[in-house]
């Protein structure tokens, strides 16, 4: 049985006069359901275990009994921040089971729309993250340009959140006329603003302080309990699958690799705002480069899998997701299995959290940037 | 010029004439104490008021706009909302202090307004100890604070009391010895004789740097002391989801809430009186149209001006910086703030004996 009695019988305190502490299902600093039971020695965690399964949809179990092309939009309700890459790792799985060739304009429409995601899925966390150290202002200036991404997405797929924009074998629809003008328009009112959020907070005194020697994760830590994305490269483990093995036309393009070796949320913190700023780079290559041609390829009405595994893996703003079907050759998947970034960043915490102060937990969390419909699906 | 002080004059006047000496008094006793709860509860709309249009122009969004012009009595709808909701007492909490501390917020937070200098000759209490009375009862907030935390019976609430203890406890010594430095300065505890004493210059002007030293350390302090971000730890949303007023509702909620902006009022209103002149004008020198023009500005004016300077100040701290962790707050008091604050008293002390301030 689930362990309810952590919630009830919360009075109890051990003779070292630790105590337990419930935060969440319902607290401002969890972003969503995740349920935390810290053990507490005054101010100092001892420990902290995380509880799973308030948002739980068993989406795995809803997709088996979904068709090849119904499936990948349930996708979009995990990791809700980065929707069009949950899309475009589903799509990719398929398209490797049935072996169709991508057009290059779909490809490059589907990069612009995985970096737009990520710098708004980056924009909300900054917020979010400054939110969780006691300052409210950055989380209106960071909706300010994700805003902005959401327009442009609305305007192409007709949604802000959930966009179920990628299809095995390219993209929906084609792009808005105003698509590329948008874009070029956000990258200017980005390099505009981008400088406050270093003003506001990168720099602040009060801040570094927080972040800095906080929430120490080393780079063996990273490899043991499976982080991907900032989280890892914020430990200088290089894990970026856009570098590693690059899907679509990631390989063609010139973006760094962002590394921070400090190992502190203050290094996972840089490495987010800096990834942005690859990000732009990316677009910035491709906006005028798309190419002519179809923005979907040609596939069967009723899509069906050969019988055998497929995987593919590709780089969200939260690290790797993972798309991994067993086909028996029907019109549905056999087994499907989602591995996501946050389940595993999220098990570090109790490693990293444990000895510091309540205030530097929440701070942690904000670093690893959970989305808790990931972890739970 | 009509000021507060020829308003207070004439009401007197009119009071000796119509009613016998004891009349009098009761008459005007009970006009101050009516004129304190409703400074208290206008104090507390306008702060509120000012605050989220301050936030909201900050964080470029417009903030209330629809009680009233361009929102502006959407604190008083608030108020009436949580007058007639339901106060709620927790099933597992210590039920005569859960419902005293928010009056004890309340009680020190009017018995604060007493001496302090509103316009020339315009002072509820002019007692010859004001500062000190006004550092001592303001150390009472914290008791209540306590109170509330220990009696609401959750452990948000103890571990938000538990901080603001540490806290308050702490930053009462920085602002302390900041207040003392002036009153080193002017050789005075009473409020009026501060004032006076800045008819010529401000001290933040005259007392040369360590003056300058004593304002900052006293706003940090202040801030810390009125539970301000960045040193909101007692009530960290983001941590400890409210903090000591977790399990607080209704108007409880409410005295808590108007209690910490009348105090946010009332340590500006000391820091403007102590440093930037109380209700003085600003003179320079011997700039005779100048210091005229200056007087011409009603003495209330002055001193609201001066106040609601500093409150804005504090509110842009609240809106741009993040908060401090539990043992940085404490290293900034006892390691940095302290010290600093020691030996400026030191040197201040060394400045009144020589006289080398203006």
């Amino acid at each position: 049985m689930y362990r309810q009695t952590d919630i009830i019988e919360d009075n109890r305190t051990t003779p070292e006069g630790e105590f337990v502490i419930n935060v969440g299902p319902q607290h401002p600093a969890t972003h969503g359901v995740l349920h935390l039971v810290i053990t507490l020695s005054g101010e100092t965690i001892k420990k902290v275990e995380p509880h799973l399964g308030y948002i739980h949809r068993s989406i795995e179990k809803m997709c088996e009994s979904l068709s090849y092309r119904q499936f990948i939009y349930v996708t979009s309700r995990m990791d809700y921040l980065s929707a069009h890459i949950n899309n475009h790792a589903c799509a990719l799985c398929v398209e490797k089971g049935l072996q169709v060739e991508i057009p290059p304009r779909a490809q490059v429409i589907r990069i612009l729309m995985d970096e737009l995601t990520r710098i708004a899925s980056h924009e909300l966390w900054w917020g979010a993250m400054a939110m969780d150290l006691g300052a409210f202002t950055p989380f209106f200036h960071a909706f300010r340009e994700r805003e902005t991404i959401n327009d442009i997405m609305e305007e192409t797929c007709g949604a802000r959140l959930t966009m179920n924009y990628m299809v095995p074998g390219g993209v929906m629809q084609d792009i808005h006329p105003n698509f590329q003008k948008r874009v070029k328009d956000f990258i200017q009112l980005y390099k505009k603003k981008i400088h406050e959020y270093d003003e506001l907070v990168t720099g602040n005194v009060i801040f570094q302080n927080r972040m800095k020697n906080v929430g120490i994760l080393t780079a063996d830590d990273v490899i043991s309990y499976g982080c991907t994305g900032p989280t890892a490269r914020g430990s200088g483990v290089s894990c970026d699958i856009r570098k590693i093995q690059p899907y679509e036309i990631y390989g063609k393009l010139e973006f760094d690799e962002v590394l921070e070796t400090g190992c502190d949320s203050f290094a996972r913190y840089l490495i987010r705002i800096r990834e942005m700023h690859q990000s732009i780079r990316i677009i910035e290559q491709l906006i005028d480069n798309i190419p002519e041609g179809d923005f979907q390829a040609k596939t069967k009405a009723v899509l069906r899998l050969p019988k055998g595994e497929f995987y593919t893996r590709v780089e969200t703003a939260r690290g790797e997701l993972g798309v991994y079907i067993v086909s028996e050759g029907g019109t549905t998947p056999y087994r499907i299995k989602f591995r996501s970034p946050g389940f595993s960043n999220l098990s570090v915490l109790d490693h990293i959290a444990r000895g510091s102060k309540i205030g530097d937990l929440v701070a942690m969390m904000g670093t690893l940037d959970l989305v808790i419909p990931d972890i739970d699906r | 010029m009509w000021s507060f002080s020829e308003i207070a004059n004439s009401m007197h006047e009119w009071l000796s004439k119509t009613f016998n000496p004891t009349w009098t008094l009761i008459i005007e006793m009970v006009i101050a104490g009516v004129a304190v709860i409703g400074l208290f509860a206008v104090l507390g709309l306008v702060l509120v008021i000012m605050e989220r249009k301050v936030s909201a122009w900050m964080q470029i969004r417009l903030g209330p706009n629809r009680v009233g012009p361009k929102g502006m009595l959407q604190s008083l709808a608030d108020t009436i909302k949580l007058i007639v909701k339901e106060g709620m007492t927790p099933a597992g909490a210590d039920k005569i202090l859960f419902n005293l501390a928010p009056f004890i917020a309340m009680i020190v937070a009017m018995l604060l307004l007493a001496p302090i200098a509103f316009a020339k000759d315009f002072q509820l209490w002019d007692l010859n100890i004001g500062v000190l009375y006004v550092a001592a009862v303001s150390s009472i907030m914290v008791i209540s604070i306590l109170m509330a935390g220990w009696a609401s019976n959750n452990k948000y609430s103890l571990l938000g009391a538990m901080r603001s203890g540490a806290q308050i406890v702490s930053y009462e010594l920085s602002a302390g010895l900041s207040i003392l430095a002036i009153v080193v300065l002017t050789g005075s505890l009473q409020v009026s004789d501060i004032v006076h004493s800045q008819a010529d210059g401000w001290w933040i002007f005259k007392g040369h740097i360590p003056a300058i030293i004593a304002f900052i350390t006293f706003i940090i302090a202040v801030t810390a002391e009125t539970n301000r971000a960045p040193f909101d730890l007692a009530e960290a949303e983001s941590e400890l989801t409210a903090g000591f007023h977790t399990e607080y509702s209704g108007m409880k909620f409410a005295l808590f809430f108007l209690a910490e902006y009348v105090n946010v009022f009332i340590v500006c209103a000391i820091g403007a009186t102590l440093f930037l002149g109380g209700w003085m004008p600003l003179h320079i020198g011997n700039w005779t149209g100048f210091n005229h023009a200056m007087d011409w500005i009603p003495s209330s004016i002055w001193f609201f001006g001066k106040t609601f300077f500093l409150i804005f100040v504090i509110m842009w701290f609240r809106w741009t910086f993040p908060r401090l962790r539990i043992d940085q707050l404490l290293n900034l008091e006892w390691k940095y703030l302290l010290p600093i604050s020691m030996i400026n008293l030191l040197i201040v002390t060394a400045i009144a004996i020589l006289k080398w301030h203006f």
